[in-house]
């Protein structure tokens, strides 16, 4: 089969997981540069075990799992969510309820293995008491009513004290250990640094470890979901409803199920996300969360498992990527260096001219705020460039080279 | 979530106190009303549903408190105006100035756009937001607030018995029919009835010799106006002391009217504007004793009020029903 990669000569072979060799190799490289990292094997990747970089890799991969979920409702089935935020609450609270200390507050203390199912299970369950209001309507109203839903959720949160903890205070999560019960010392504990067979880590890498595993789980059932009888009556469902109903998919069956689907994945991430941050605010599950997640979904291409992996990665990276370029213009406009003439305009040293200011108040942007203008901007200019998202982006590159060296 | 500092004492009967809250009442369903026409206008003309509405109508308060408070201009001309005139000129400055910012968005971020997933440019005004509201919230600075000055006087008020009616819920009123009467007629004139037919049918319209990227623009203009006009009277007192960060966020409360009067409705949007200020209102007022119900209430029963409303009708009480064929 060598020299014709798309050719398939059964339908299984085509509808696999990774259906041509290119994706095989390229699969299996990911996995283990990622792999590698925590291990500073390679000259350029080790640069990425500082705890600094692997806290951003850790919350890429959080976001990944619920951004998968937004994926499976947005991209395969078609049906935009603004509350994808407050599953992420739901799933988080549920954990910390669950498997939280009491501390005066609701907590039983139960280990991983009962509070991380849970996690899922009770967002989707509430996305099923939902999808009846959000199965009747469509497009940009459903947009509006999760986003609703956000705010309806963001006022349980700050109202339910001994769940959430008081407002702008909020609560602890447990750590992330493994447990069999509720035992003193933990079976595998991933927030402390250790050893492992020999090998010293930190407890970012453990953790990265855990949750590179975890959000492999969920990359490979989101793929196999969009190859199941489920997973083509939500792609039916997003082409063109009527036909799909007209062919025997039950339309409200469907979107209940995409919205249960995505509430699991949705509340998974926020609980990981809870345990690993440590500590979060009622207000965390709010409208900018889950813009975030639409964002990754854009940016990554809608109805592509590689372009929420690619999303998640780029949108999480971003903001540090964006700090990185003001801080070296900054050290260059304060210093001398091959860019200090223009580092000079942009940045303004002792008041003197500049867009961006390093002091947090008065006149010119801080630089927090020069980060989110960067992003808001980066948003924009990058979907009206490539509406496609990074997916796009990769499939011009792909057919490039497909033909190359003839342009087409 | 910014709450609404009710400063008004309420005394008298449980009568006066209703009349008085559903003045209230009626001038926040004034400032939704027109928050929500500007949502309505731009998605009629563009089918886009802006996200970068709340910015807008910060920006242009600010813009407001800078011509009016900070540079008083036209005014520092004209001294002998009355003080109303003159605020009065400064703010239709600053409302034909974020018109044209509107415009410029339109032309630069949005007209690339037209035909592209409408998710994608939903995004992209989520992204302006992101980009007008920092910026905007660095000039007022963190945790600032900014008086836009206020002709009518702050907290100044009638007492009719004990029903009290606030200068600036009259005035916000007034305004805001002012504003609307001013619409109804634009869109009686030629570019208004041009703009009418590009939401009707742009093909059809375009084939008449109608430019449907000028109406576009215009859209955005006028919607930047009201979310201006908006801007002006959430940003001032009882509502707030001032524009601050948090001015952004009232037009997100503007969402629930335009879903309750129909994404696609102009007479939906009024409706669904007053449903909603009264609500909110009548909700801090009677159920605040309520405290199984939380601190700050109010501000979620829009939403509540949505999704009722979304249940017994999913496109609203004035949207057009999709017609699904096979």
């Amino acid at each position: 089969m060598r020299g014709r990669p798309n050719f398939f000569a059964s339908y299984e072979a085509e509808q696999g997981l990774l259906p041509t060799t290119t994706k095989k190799i390229f699969a299996v490289l990911v996995l283990i540069a990622a792999i590698s990292i925590p291990f500073e094997v390679f000259p350029i990747l080790d640069k990425f075990a500082e705890p600094a970089w692997l806290v951003l890799f850790n919350r890429s991969l959080i976001f990944l799992i619920a951004a998968l979920g937004l994926n499976i409702l947005t991209g395969l089935a078609g049906q935009v969510s603004l509350g994808h935020a407050f599953f992420m609450g739901l799933g988080a609270y549920t954990a910390v309820v669950l498997g939280g200390s009491a501390e005066g507050l609701w907590g039983l203390g139960l280990p991983i293995w009962i509070w991380l199912p849970m996690a899922g299970v009770v967002p989707a369950l509430v996305g099923i008491l939902v999808a009846p209001t959000a199965v009747r309507v469509r497009g940009l109203y459903l947009a509006i009513v999760t986003l609703g839903l956000v705010f309806i959720g963001e006022h349980i949160f700050r109202n339910a004290n001994s769940i959430a903890g008081a407002p702008e205070v909020g609560r602890e999560w447990p750590r992330l250990t493994f447990r069999i019960w509720k035992e003193e010392n933990p079976l595998i504990d991933f927030s402390r640094d250790g050893q492992w067979f020999g090998v010293s880590l930190s407890g970012e890498a453990k953790t990265f470890f855990f949750l590179l595993v975890v959000a492999l789980v969920f990359v490979v059932l989101a793929k196999n979901l969009s190859r199941t009888r489920i997973g083509r009556a939500f792609a039916a469902i997003r082409d063109r409803d009527v036909a799909a109903e007209v062919m025997g998919v039950g339309e409200f069956r469907a979107k209940t199920q995409a919205f249960a689907i995505s509430s699991f994945y949705a509340g998974i991430s926020g609980a990981l996300f809870g345990v690993v941050v440590g500590r979060l605010i009622p207000e965390t599950w709010n409208l900018f969360l889950s813009v975030q997640f639409v964002a990754i979904v854009l940016i990554g291409g809608a109805g592509t498992v590689a372009g929420s992996v690619m999303g998640s990665f780029f949108v999480v990276m971003m903001p540090r990527m964006v700090e990185n370029v003001t801080r070296f213009l900054s050290e260059q406009a304060v210093g001398d260096g091959p860019v200090s003439a223009i580092a000079d305009v942009v940045i303004s040293v002792n008041g003197d001219f500049g867009i961006v200011s390093l002091e947090a108040q008065g006149p010119g942007l801080s630089i927090f705020q020069l980060n989110q203008v960067i992003y808001g901007l980066l948003i924009a200019v990058f979907l009206i460039s490539e509406p496609l998202g990074l997916f796009g982006v990769w499939i011009r590159i792909r057919n490039y080279w497909k033909s190359w060296p003839f342009t087409y | 979530m910014l709450s609404v500092p009710l400063i008004a004492q309420v005394g008298g009967t449980s009568l006066e106190t209703f009349i008085t809250k559903t003045i209230d009442g009626l001038a926040l369903g004034a400032i939704y009303a027109l928050l929500a026409l500007g949502f309505v206008i731009i998605f009629k003309a563009t089918q886009v549903l802006t996200f970068a509405h709340g910015a807008v109508s910060a920006m242009g308060a600010y813009l407001v408190s800078y011509f009016a408070v900070t540079l008083n201009v036209p005014g520092r001309w004209m001294g002998d105006l009355p003080v109303t005139l003159q605020f009065a000129l400064s703010a239709v400055l600053a409302v034909l100035l974020a018109a044209a910012i509107g415009m410029a968005i339109e032309r630069v971020f949005i007209r690339p756009m037209i035909g592209e997933p409408l998710f994608s440019i939903v995004m992209i005004t989520i992204g302006l937001d992101i980009v007008i509201r920092t910026i905007v919230g660095d000039y007022i600075g963190q945790g600032n607030t900014v008086s836009t000055g206020a002709p009518w006087g702050f907290l100044s008020q009638w007492r009719i018995g004990g029903v009290i009616i606030q200068h600036a819920q009259v005035a916000t009123i007034i305004v805001a029919v002012i504003t609307v009467a001013v619409l109804m007629w634009f869109f009686k004139t030629r570019i208004g009835i041009a703009m009418r037919a590009t939401a009707f049918d742009q093909e059809a319209a375009m084939a008449q010799g109608i430019s449907a990227g000028k109406i576009f623009a215009l859209a955005w203009g006028i919607g930047a106006a009201l979310a201006v006009i908006g801007g002006i009277f959430a940003a001032v007192p009882p509502r707030a002391l001032g524009v601050s960060a948090g001015t952004a966020f009232f037009a997100l409360r503007a969402f629930p009217a335009i879903v309750i009067g129909g994404l696609d409705s102009i007479k939906g949007a009024v409706v669904g504007g007053f449903i909603v200020g009264m609500a909110e209102v009548m909700a801090g007022h009677y159920l605040s004793s309520v405290t199984a119900l939380g601190i700050g209430f109010n501000t979620v029963v829009p939403y509540l009020v949505m999704m009722a409303v979304l249940l017994v009708r999913p496109h609203g009480l004035y949207g057009t029903v999709e017609i699904r064929r096979v």
